[in-house]
């Protein structure tokens, strides 16, 4: 029953699950699992189906097949207010008939638990707006009403909290100190933290784990760390951050490394970082991993070295700067150089070379869209 | 240099002009109320408390008020109730004949009273229905109803649907969530559709006469009497009707403002 609730997180555990809409599968054979106490972010672009996920664990959807377990129990025939789960909603939804306080204190008080109103003003302590507690709503600032939404959730100590873009309509700063603060709190509480989001700097900033979804199911799972560094599919290499994509037949593999041909020119990874060692593949490399040289460096089979190729544009991002390399017969590199004073300085239209090791490659299981025109 | 200005002086001019044209039958109502009159309460012949103080001696006047109320009060509750059940429904559900439904709803609406009274009519007779206060009740729901719907259905698409799902994440039941989130959010507009069904059906003059029978409502009393000289009484129950009608408007409008300056000031 919903009165009982245990004051610490709960494993999450999504078994096979669908979610069919007139028309479309919003959801196709998902399978999770989220351990107690852990931040864990569902990341990827609008309509992924990851909303409908989190609909569907707080019981706002309820799925066409499949299981929901929480702490090994199967929830999924349970009603929304049965449900050990809180959501912070992405417009907040606090209640404008009422007061700060009262908004805190609803939960509380639907499951008749004692001190509603101490235990809402706890709640409010937490997130350091004991001060506005008669105000109204739609009093706040958007940052204040966020910390409300999650003080209205964390209030209940749910098994489980979920996070629907809770930050999505904060601007840049706020956002920044929110996630700060939200980690900071989930730290504090141990409870288990389910955040949907489609920004992949939040996501990575935060989680524990992040499960990228594209088109209803899981690309891939993984510590953010992992997924920038050794992206499994095209997509994941594309949304976490930017790439220089290579898509060629494989001309050779062992137990260490792997070669492809790329328009005349030999790429190589190494085969553990490869999900993939025959026919055609895709091996990329991120942009900070890159080097340029003004003169042709020294062949090196732990260096991919392609070039000599023309800059084409020089972009300042503050601590970087990022250039844009025109190799003929290869296509547009893009290369990050950290502006520490190490870097040869160039100018637009310099010839450079560019060179990246191996060990820096990674090779994808699929080929990225719109593939066979770089073919 | 000086220009003259049309909008200073005509525009106040002419919506002074407009609001006397407006105010002058009421004005002349309402100070008639006063009339010390004898047969016709058409010559002023000195002021007089009386028909304020004994407006039920004259015992049509307060029968046919009394009708009015009745009718007016029952149908808007109905209605009211009815119509909010019917315009929640239509925006947060869907369902087969939704669209031919809310279409239906605007035909009340569209048609001339005198079909909709006339053709009520007959379907009472087709009953075998006695005419009386309960058809005049079912005629007055009906017609009142596609008002409630529309004015209530206005608010409810304008209620975000998540603060009902955060109602329900937060362990209400769907009636709680009815109670404690939905009605007092609809409130307002639930409260200004009622005010809209009892004007409409305490002065429907047409569908009443069609539909009451022998039974005597104020707008009715007012039309017969007219006939032979409209009694002071008739004007005192409307200037009391017009004077309720605008303290009402009046109090909604000071608590607006109070509550708006309650906010700013905090």
């Amino acid at each position: 029953m919903a009165t009982e609730f245990i004051a610490r997180g709960q494993d999450l555990e999504l078994k096979g699950i669908r979610k069919e809409f007139p028309g479309f599968v919003a959801v196709d054979n998902l399978d999770l699992k989220i351990p107690a106490g852990e931040f864990f972010a569902l990341l990827g672009p609008s309509g992924c189906g990851k909303t409908t996920t989190l609909r569907m664990i707080a019981g706002l959807e309820s799925p066409s097949k499949g299981e929901i377990l929480l702490g090994g129990k199967d929830i999924a025939g349970m009603k929304p207010h049965e449900r050990p789960v809180n959501t912070v909603f992405q417009n907040y939804a606090l209640f404008p008939h009422m007061s700060v306080l009262e908004n805190v204190a609803f939960g509380i008080r639907q499951r008749k638990l004692n001190e509603p109103l101490a235990k809402a003003e706890k709640a409010l302590a937490m997130v350091e707006l004991e001060h506005l507690a008669q105000r109204r709503p739609q009093q706040l600032s958007g940052g204040q009403q966020q910390r409300v939404a999650l003080a209205r959730a964390l209030v209940n100590r749910p098994s489980l909290l979920l996070l629907d873009e809770p930050l999505g309509a904060l601007d840049l700063k706020l956002r920044r100190q929110m996630q700060i603060e939200l980690k900071a709190i989930q730290m504090e509480v141990g409870l288990t933290f389910l955040h949907v989001t489609h920004d992949q700097e939040e996501a990575m900033d935060m989680a524990d784990t992040v499960a990228v979804m594209n088109q209803g199911h899981i690309e891939q799972l993984g510590s953010p760390e992992v997924l920038y560094d050794r992206p499994k599919t095209a997509f994941v290499a594309k949304f976490l951050g930017q790439s220089n994509m290579f898509i060629g037949k494989v001309t050779e593999t062992n137990s260490e490394t792997t070669s492809i041909e790329y328009k005349g020119k030999k790429i190589t990874g190494l085969t553990k970082r490869s999900e993939k060692v025959t026919g055609v593949i895709a091996i990329g490399v991120r942009p900070e991993k890159t080097y340029f040289h003004e003169t042709q460096p020294i062949d090196d089979p732990g260096l991919n070295i392609l070039g000599p190729g023309e800059i084409t544009d020089i972009r300042f991002t503050g601590v970087s700067n990022q250039y844009q390399i025109d190799i003929p017969g290869i296509g547009v590199m893009t290369v990050f150089a950290q502006n520490i004073g190490r870097s040869p300085v160039v100018e637009l239209g310099a010839q450079v070379y560019v060179s990246w090791k191996i060990e820096h490659s990674f090779g994808l299981s699929d080929l990225p869209s719109g593939v066979e025109e770089e073919q | 240099m000086t220009r003259f200005s049309l909008g200073k002086y005509l525009l106040p001019t002419y919506v002074f002009l407009t609001f006397l044209f407006l105010m002058v039958p009421i004005g002349y109502t309402f100070v008639f109320s006063f009339n010390d009159s004898i047969k016709s309460n058409i010559i002023w012949r000195g002021f007089t408390l009386d028909n304020w103080l004994n407006v039920c001696d004259q015992a049509d006047v307060c029968g046919a008020f009394g009708n009015s109320l009745l009718v007016a009060v029952t149908a808007t509750a109905v209605s009211t109730v009815l119509g909010t059940m019917i315009a929640i429904a239509l925006v947060r559900y869907r369902f087969k004949f939704r669209s031919a439904t809310n279409l239906l709803l605007f035909l009340p609406l569209a048609t001339p009273e005198v079909v909709m009274g006339a053709g009520l009519a007959a379907q009472f007779l087709d009953f075998g229905w006695t005419k009386g206060l309960t058809t005049v009740i079912i005629a007055h729901v009906m017609f009142t109803l596609s008002f409630v719907v529309v004015t209530v259905k206005a608010r409810v698409a304008t209620l975000d649907p998540a603060l009902e799902e955060a109602g329900r994440d937060l362990y209400a039941s769907p009636m709680q969530v009815f109670w404690k989130i939905t009605f007092p959010l609809l409130l307002p507009g639930i409260l200004s559709a009622a005010m809209l069904a009892f004007a409409l059906s305490f002065d429907d003059f047409i569908i009443t006469q069609f539909n009451s029978g022998s039974v005597d409502t104020f707008p009715k009393f007012v039309y017969t009497a007219a006939a032979r000289g409209i009694p002071p009484e008739a004007n005192v129950v409307g200037s009391f009707v017009f004077i309720v009608a605008i303290a009402i408007v009046i109090a909604v409008q000071v608590r607006s403002a109070l509550k708006k300056r309650k906010l700013l000031s905090k």
